[in-house]
């Protein structure tokens, strides 16, 4: 997988070591089994395990099974809605052969989960499960050992069933009478015998979400939910807009309210009160003067910043690539997309506590481990002066990767020297939150007089490069990332740059089908040699009833791609309407290998359909003189029930295909697909949201 | 400042607070009812929604000095012990949520909506659910949620009136 430059923020420059004795006297007794990092990498880069270092490797996860049978499994992941609690669940329960309901994921807690660089990049499945698979196996054949030597039977002739060892004559043991006055530890073995996917019990159905009932019940509790003794509330006062410093503050009015604080530091002005309403109230008499940096681009005119403010300068594609002989047509075109928000509805919150020189904070991000960094640089404290828990969130969508609230809320509690909580509002959400990229993108093509792509120079201002590479086969490609200095904070977002690049490139993809009078999807297979994408075009046009829509009248357009080693096709058919279209039916087949939860894909692709929705029809930053102008839920519209069409998925599972993830990839086609149907009424405009120009 | 005597989940509470203050700030964080959601504070997300006497409403827009005896009915009350309220078990069963936020406010507003509505079409549905957001996009499964409970519901209501 290619680095994506606004996903890998950070190396990972903390090596969490394991004291084994340390960890047995914490459990007590039963089995651990310990995965180590290295073992991952050393297997997938074919160098065999690394040993006789005489170095504790860093741990990747660990698998406990105490004296009851219960089985803890801890990761750093954090669960965001993706379903991963009960994905990760499945897979030890398959490999272990314990039910779901024996094993409690411990997860995402810096002092309590092995170092993970942060839960991102759909990479749960592909890299931590396979990692518990083998945790689970080893521990099952551990026991099966501790079975056969109490027995004294050949282990050949003992099988793990249910949470218990079986022997051929029927005696059982369980798991816990394994376990128990026990203290057994192992590492994974190079080689524990897995489960091919054919095999598969638990993987491969669609358990409900572990912990369903806590949120059909409102009991689940998010961060904005925790609660500490003696806890304070606190506020940030922002900025008049981007890059504004302090001017003036006249606190005195919040300074009269009984048992408020108010916080300066720098720029940084805050209030702390008893009670959330006082907090607010205080914060909201507070005056404050920002000097706020003037000149700053707004988002008519950020398109021409970002092209002329590029981090180094490199010969465009489309000047630097010569179209080869036998080019009879080009084809140019630019997009522009931009800045959306990420709206999660749980917004950034934190609650911090120091208590003997240890801050420890609940919050909701992507990346606890690199929230513990930004905490301990921050306050210039150790690493392992700092802990931080994050409860399964309210969705992030690649918006939480950061620490924001976390540091604030830290710094207020410092100052009020008792545990406080910060909740942003929807506006500090909307504003100082980070965006998905902006960017520009140029493409210039040349066909032969066959209608044959021979030439294809694709440039990206500030995107990014997720999804740059074109799927088809073309004798001269070139495609290139210009990274640009961006006017407003930007970073990761759900499938990251690749909705951009498979927009521009699809939609380019159609413009050149329709010039030639080829049928689009004539046209893409002709140029595809990938079996995989031609699987899920040929089933996204079957369902669909490509090239004819369903209702006369309608308008039908297709589009593909790949991304996280997954790969989706998408149909979309939508109706004129006096105000412009309406998207009436979306089609998506999604292959992601193996699948382990059907539902929870289904889900997952379902919601990545309704979410693309949003950039390909309506959402985008409207910003100026550094203040965002739609900053609200009422003016910035998300996709709501009316918005969404009829979605019909397929879902191909392939269990000779070691899974992917699959969080993120469905989103990608979306959007072109609605633009070149929309096309079929007039011409669609070249920025994002799709426009319909004129009839 | 004021205060003000509430019903809440059938029970009778006191809170000091200013007229204008948010419904679902009292009930969050002076009676720790915390399955109501803050999401937006504009009333356009409906993570917050409670029943007022049995009708939704959004307790992030809602004064509290404007409730006056109103019944107020939060997530909280829903299930009677370990026994899912119908529309609790409808969205379980559909899995109708990804990171669940939503979903106190989802199952609210569904029960205000089907004691008017008991019997919606998905076209009812989308229209009349439409100020909720769920933004993991769950909206097809909510709509089967709420379909399935309105059928239960209504199977459960005839079989009592023919008792």
């Amino acid at each position: 997988m290619e680095p994506e430059r606004y996903e890998l923020s950070e190396p990972s420059r903390y090596t969490f070591t394991l004291e084994r004795r340390e960890f047995m006297r914490v459990f007590g007794g039963g089995l651990v089994v310990m995965v180590a990092a290295v073992d991952l990498l050393a297997q997938e880069s074919g160098r065999g395990r690394a040993q006789g270092r005489g170095e504790t490797p860093s741990l990747a996860a660990w698998l406990h099974i105490d004296e009851q049978g219960h089985v803890q499994v801890s990761t750093g992941k954090v669960e965001i809605g993706q379903n991963i609690r009960t994905s990760l669940a499945q897979t030890v329960s398959d490999e272990l052969r314990v039910p779901i309901s024996a094993i409690a994921m411990v997860m995402a807690d810096t002092d309590k989960t092995p170092f993970d660089a942060g839960t991102f990049g759909s990479q749960t499945t592909p890299r931590m499960a396979p990692q518990l698979a083998r945790a689970a196996a080893t521990a099952r054949e551990m026991l099966i050992d501790q079975a056969a030597a109490r027995w004294q039977v050949d282990r050949g002739t003992l099988a793990a069933r249910n949470g218990t060892i079986v022997a051929s004559d029927g005696r059982t043991l369980s798991y816990g009478e394994l376990t128990k006055g026990q203290a057994l530890s192992g590492t994974v073995s190079a080689q524990p015998s897995l489960q091919p996917a054919a095999e598969w019990n638990v993987r491969g159905t669609s358990p409900g979400k572990v912990d369903g009932r806590d949120f059909v019940t409102g009991r689940h509790a998010y961060t904005p939910d925790v609660t500490r003794p003696g806890l304070m509330y606190g506020r940030i006062i922002r900025p008049e807009g981007y890059g504004g410093t302090l001017r003036r503050v006249d606190d005195g009015g919040a300074f009269a309210m009984a048992g408020v604080t108010v916080v300066r530091d720098g720029d940084f002005l805050g209030v702390v009160a008893p009670t959330e309403r006082a907090a607010a109230r205080a914060a909201a008499a507070i005056q404050a003067t920002w000097n706020v940096p003037a000149g700053q681009p707004s988002s008519d005119t950020v398109y021409d910043y970002l092209k002329k403010n590029v981090d180094r300068a490199v010969a465009p594609a489309i000047e630097a690539l010569p179209m080869p002989a036998g080019v009879v047509r080009t084809f140019d075109a630019t997009y522009r997309i931009p800045y959306i928000a990420h709206v999660p509805l749980e917004p950034r919150a934190a609650v911090a506590e120091w208590q003997d020189g240890k801050l420890t904070v609940w919050t909701g991000t992507q990346r606890p481990f690199g929230v513990r960094t930004e905490l301990s640089e921050t306050f210039r404290i150790a690493e392992d002066k700092v802990r931080v828990i994050v409860p399964d969130m309210g969705s992030g969508y690649g918006g939480k990767h950061t620490g924001d609230a976390a540091i604030e809320a830290a710094r207020l509690a410092k100052a009020a020297n008792r545990p406080v909580k910060l909740v942003w509002t929807r506006a500090e959400e909307f504003a100082w939150a980070y965006f998905r990229p902006a960017g520009v993108i140029d493409i210039k093509s040349g066909v032969d007089a066959n209608g044959r792509i021979l030439g294809w120079a694709f440039d990206n201002w500030n995107s990014g490069n997720s999804g740059l590479q074109t799927p088809y086969d073309i004798p001269a490609a070139s495609n290139v990332f210009h990274p640009s200095k961006s006017p407003l904070r930007q970073g990761s977002y759900r499938a990251l740059a690749a909705t951009a690049n498979h927009y521009a490139r699809e939609m380019h993809m159609d413009t050149m089908a329709r010039a030639l009078g080829i049928d689009a999807l004539e046209f893409r297979f002709r140029h595809l040699k990938d079996a995989r994408m031609r699987a899920v075009l040929t089933a996204v046009a079957e369902k669909s009833g490509w090239p004819k829509p369903s209702v006369a009248g309608r308008s039908l357009g297709i589009a593909c791609g790949t991304e996280k080693a997954g790969y989706v096709a998408t149909s979309a058919e939508v109706s004129k309407t006096p105000a412009g279209f309406k998207v009436e039916r979306i089609v998506i087949a999604f292959e992601c290998g193996a699948i382990v939860n059907p539902d929870g894909l289904k889900n997952q692709v379902e919601g990545s359909v309704v979410q693309a929705l949003g950039g390909a029809l309506f959402e985008a930053i409207d910003f100026a003189d550094g203040q965002v102008r739609n900053g609200t839920m009422e003016q910035y519209r998300v996709p709501r029930f009316k918005d969404v069409p009829a979605i019909e998925t397929i879902l191909l599972d392939r269990r000779d295909i070691p899974s992917a993830g699959a969080g993120e990839s469905s989103l990608i086609a979306v959007a072109p697909a609605i633009g070149s149907a929309v096309r079929g009424f007039g011409q669609v405009d070249t920025a994002l949201p799709i426009r319909l120009l004129k009839a | 400042m004021a205060r003000y005597q509430l019903r809440v989940n059938g029970k009778d509470r006191e809170v000091d607070a200013e007229p204008g203050d948010s419904l679902l700030s009292i009930l969050r964080y002076d009676f720790g009812l915390t399955g109501s959601r803050f999401g937006c504070g504009e009333g356009q997300c409906g993570a917050c929604t409670v029943l007022l006497d049995g009708a939704g409403a959004r307790s992030c827009v809602t004064k509290v000095g404007s409730v006056g005896s109103k019944a107020i009915t939060t997530i909280e009350s829903l299930a009677t012990g370990e026994h899912l309220h119908p529309v609790q078990q409808a969205f379980l069963e559909t899995e109708a949520f990804q990171c669940g936020y939503c979903t106190s406010g989802m199952i609210m507003a569904t029960v205000g909506l089907l004691k008017t509505n008991p019997n919606p079409s998905e076209q009812d549905i989308a229209r009349l659910m439409d100020r909720s957001v769920c933004r993991c996009g769950t909206y097809p499964r909510i709509v089967k949620a709420v379909r399935l409970a309105a059928q239960r519901m209504q199977t459960t209501t005839s079989s009592e009136g023919g008792r």
